[in-house]
């Protein structure tokens, strides 16, 4: 854990300084925006992913995997076409942004209701269903985009597209907020997250209120995907890669544990990622390509071993 | 006392249980016997308050379980079920500890860590305690989950197939240490057995349980007879006594 730390750290100081040139006083506001943006996303998906997976009593399914990140970019895609941009950006963007989240969460309890209120017991069916509804959410999405007025698709594909260098800065302070509320609620049910980590039944008969904490855990996981995905947009497998690493790295399943570990993995990946590509190959929008390929061949390995068991 | 009142259960248009009503006392061990499909799990789950009943009640010491708040009936019920299976990855020794989690919140204190080192103890875990789950045998593992269930010490305690996986030693173990809870500690023990045979040597009373219906009710003696259960079985059985214990033997 403490080497986790200062790894973190290092990533960050790295981040901020390597390579460092011209106007000091421009250059590290710059960077520091940047770099919180990326903070806020890699700690939303990590512990994103592992409070859902606690629910959820697996370790392959991860929110971006059943297509809450895709459902996203649908709500995001569905109110541009039918309010229209300009209605849209009329709004106060802190409003709209709690407007959306909203929506998110009640397109994902809805989404939830229908996956996990036991009736599907197979867990290569949920991610069959997941997978199915990812890509009819992002199907759906890409139709609209294909029919929309080509401004408003261009509007619509900033609001989208997924990048780890840009960020805005307003959006960023109202995630760093939303992403503070969601800590503390998580905090709050550190012990009862523990317990659910054995499953409903087991949960239940040591008292947890498992409806109650899947509820929550659900409203909590939306608002954090929402953040992810308005800041950089979709990321399918970075939230699997992270939580995996961490439940290998820590000895315990406790959460008081696993969600800052899944946090600092997260930072390290993608801050300490961002600056190698960056700055010490210079190129510039790879690295959600990489996340994504390793993270994928991780989500291949992961099913295929649940199979073989 | 679990008051069962009426209990209907259907899964997809197939009636699981039929206006089951079952009253048991406190203290005593009870066994729940039964072929395949008798419902025996599902009355478990439900008196346990996992699973939802289409129609009647149940009541302990006058409590409505599905009515009564989760942490206060954790306190008084527990349960094992019959398909452990974890997707964390944890120590005996945190399993264990989470049998207290009704009590402390996730808190240990002094007086939780002696309940932990007795049930672990209890079981014969003790060299086992720093495993992970994942690592031990099914019947290991079966051992550390009724562990947990005993740490939760609650008055009623209810055993899905506790005997699942384990070897004769621990089966009879099991089967005596339950039967200690009855007895000494006077606490009120439902197991679901497929052993006829522990059920006939450690019963205080035999729920006879076929195609979701009560089909009989009484002390060993009562119920492990020839007729009653080639009634409920199909199938031809004898009836011995031996050294004082009615045994059923059925191997054809």
């Amino acid at each position: 854990m403490i080497f986790l730390l200062i790894a973190a750290l290092a990533a960050i100081a790295a981040f901020m300084l390597v390579g460092i040139r011209g106007n000091l006083s421009f250059v590290l506001p710059f960077r520091a925006w940047k770099l919180f943006s990326l903070l806020i996303v890699a700690s939303s998906i990590a512990m994103s992913t592992v409070i859902f997976q606690t629910v959820t009593a697996n370790r392959i399914l991860t929110p971006s995997i059943m297509g809450f990140d895709a459902l996203y970019a649908l709500l995001q895609t569905l109110l541009i076409f039918f309010i229209g941009s300009v209605t849209v950006s009329a709004f106060e963007p802190s409003v709209l942004f709690f407007g959306e989240v909203c929506l998110m969460m009640g397109a994902s309890l809805l989404l939830c209701r229908l996956l996990f209120t036991g009736r599907i017991r197979s867990l290569h069916l949920m991610l069959l269903i997941g997978i199915v509804a990812g890509s009819s959410f992002r199907s759906v999405s890409g139709f609209f985009q294909r029919v929309i007025d080509p401004t408003e698709f261009v509007v619509l594909q900033d609001r989208l597209f997924a990048s780890f260098n840009s960020a805005d800065r307003e959006l960023s302070m109202i995630s760093a907020i939303v992403f503070v509320v969601c800590c503390l609620l998580v905090w709050r049910l550190r012990h009862d997250l523990d317990v659910m980590s054995l499953g409903r039944d087991n949960a239940i008969a040591l008292g947890v209120d498992h409806d109650r904490v899947v509820r929550l855990v659900l409203i909590v996981v939306s608002a954090l995907v929402s953040i992810s995905t308005a800041l950089v947009g979709p990321v399918t497998f970075f939230g699997l890669l992270v939580a995996s690493i961490a439940y290998a790295l820590v000895p315990t399943a406790r959460h008081v544990w696993t969600v800052p570990a899944a946090v600092l993995v997260g930072i390290i990946s993608l801050v300490g990622g961002q600056t190698i590509l960056e700055r010490l190959f210079a190129f510039d929008t790879a690295l959600s390509i990489i996340i994504e390929f390793l993270g994928g061949i991780l989500f291949i390995l992961m099913a295929l071993r649940k199979t073989s068991r | 006392m679990i008051e069962i009142r009426n209990l209907s259960k259907t899964y997809d248009s197939v009636q699981v249980l039929q206006a089951v009503n079952l009253t048991i006392e406190r203290g005593g061990l009870t066994s729940i016997i039964g072929p395949n499909g008798a419902g025996k799990s599902t009355l478990l789950s439900i008196m346990a308050r996992l699973l939802k009943p289409d129609a009647g009640s149940v009541r302990l010491d006058g409590m409505d379980v599905f009515a009564t708040s989760g942490d206060v009936l954790a306190k008084r019920l527990s349960i094992l079920r019959q398909d452990n299976s974890l997707a964390a990855r944890l120590t005996v020794r945190d399993l264990v500890a989470f049998g207290r989690f009704p009590y402390g919140k996730g808190r240990l204190a002094l007086a939780d860590c002696e309940h932990i080192d007795r049930a672990l103890a209890y079981l014969d875990l003790g060299p086992l305690e720093h495993r992970f789950l994942d690592e031990l045998s099914g019947g290991q593992r079966q051992r550390a989950f009724v562990a947990m269930v005993l740490c939760q010490d609650t008055d009623f305690m209810l055993f899905d197939e506790p005997l699942n996986n384990l070897d004769v030693l621990h089966a009879v173990n099991m089967m005596g240490l339950l039967r200690r809870m009855a007895r000494d500690l006077n606490k009120t023990v439902v197991v679901v057995l497929h052993d006829i045979n522990f059920a006939s040597c450690y019963s205080d009373q035999i729920v006879v349980m076929k195609e979701g219906r009560l089909d009989a009710l009484g002390s060993p003696e009562a119920i492990i007879q020839k007729p009653v259960l080639e009634r409920v079985y199909g199938t031809r059985f004898e009836i011995d006594m031996l050294r004082g214990q009615r045994i059923a033997t059925y191997y054809g």
